[in-house]
């Protein structure tokens, strides 16, 4: 099949604005949209710039803006998306060069939220046990690849870049919902500022990008829900 | 970029914010309805005139119906207007000019409107 990509270019260096690049090709419809970015790198234009490793939805190097909607350049086919494609850098984040974006704010975001075992009781001696029905408590959130994808669909965060964002309140409740941590009121406390949780305005655009399927709105809602009952 | 922004302390305050929309969301619901109901599908504008005003607040129930559905809808869509403003007006001053706006108008209407239900006199016709 022949596809046409159009591919949103920007280079700060010579650009002053943001200009699309259309690039004809021929692919096989199960051919990934990553596949075909690879090909005009490699033989059409070599200074198109992108991030991508793994190739194979697990490392969460390849989100971008796919006509329109958020999603992993390696999970998905070309039979799916048409014969003229739009590529996009994801929304909101600062853009270093073509579909390349600065995700320094993102990470800076996700290690404000402790994303890791807080405990203060000694160690036991074997290890820490845990019941399938307790480790089934944050199962959803335990899927995250810190793609971006979440973040970046959330009109919330593009209104306003403080907000902390769906992809650190998941991995917030990855560990708030562990039966073995303790630092579950540290995190508590910076997800009920103001700009955590309750800027979530329930859109689920999260839910829908997320390439992982994590119910996001939902682990979000929990998080709210447990802000709640601490109170009351 | 601010990053991961300043670290604001927890006040509740938006956790009440968010209870409330819930709550007054729920009950205005029923209230909005009822009131809809009573005025538009069993009563016309040809019936409901300063009569049918009188006699409803000849009795506290009204009264008390309409002051309640008055605060939480007047608060639920103060607040809603507040979170528009705190998401999308940015610049400072704009933002103190829209929010001061929204609770001078939202108080004022407030205490207007309960003032006329707490002291209106009614003269029932004879």
């Amino acid at each position: 099949m022949k596809v046409t990509l159009r591919i949103k270019r920007f280079n700060p260096e010579k650009d002053s604005q943001p200009w699309w690049g259309e690039y004809l090709l021929e692919a096989e419809p199960t051919d990934r949209l990553l596949d075909a970015l690879n090909h005009v790198k490699w033989y059409l234009d070599g200074t198109l710039t992108y991030r991508r490793s793994c190739a194979h939805g697990i490392c969460g190097s390849d989100a971008m803006l796919i006509n329109g909607a958020n999603a992993l350049a390696c999970k998905v086919l070309l039979k799916n998306l048409g014969s003229t494609i739009t590529v996009e850098p994801m929304r909101g984040f600062k853009v270093i060069k073509d579909l390349l974006v600065d995700m320094e704010a993102f990470f800076e975001k996700y290690r404000k939220v402790k994303p890791y075992f807080i405990t203060q009781t000694p160690e036991p001696e074997k290890e820490r046990l845990q019941s399938i029905k307790d480790r089934e408590r944050f199962e959803d959130t335990t899927k995250c690849i810190l793609c971006g994808a979440c973040t970046t669909s959330c009109p919330s965060f593009w209104a306003n870049e403080d907000y902390i964002g769906p992809a650190a309140i998941v991995n917030a409740h990855r560990f708030i919902f562990d039966s073995r941590d303790e630092g579950r009121e540290e995190r508590l406390n910076i997800l009920g500022a103001a700009d955590g949780v309750w800027r979530c305005r329930t859109i689920f655009n999260c839910v829908e990008a997320c390439p992982r399927g994590i119910n996001v709105t939902r682990a979000i809602g929990e998080v709210k829900k447990a802000l709640l009952f601490r109170r009351f | 970029m601010n990053g991961a922004g300043r670290a604001r302390p927890e006040s509740g305050l938006e956790l009440y914010a968010w209870l409330f929309m819930r709550i007054s969301g729920v009950v205005l619901l029923f209230m909005a309805l009822g009131h809809l109901a009573i005025m538009h599908l069993l009563n016309n504008i040809e019936v409901i005139n300063y009569n049918f005003v009188a006699q409803r607040y000849a009795t506290p129930f009204w009264r008390t119906y309409d002051l309640v559905m008055l605060w939480l809808a007047l608060l639920h869509g103060l607040n809603g207007a507040r979170t528009l403003v705190e998401d999308y007006v940015s610049a400072q001053g704009w933002r103190a000019f829209s929010l001061a706006s929204l609770y001078v108008l939202g108080f004022f209407f407030l205490a207007l409107g309960s003032l006329v239900i707490l002291t209106f006199q009614p003269v029932t016709a004879p």
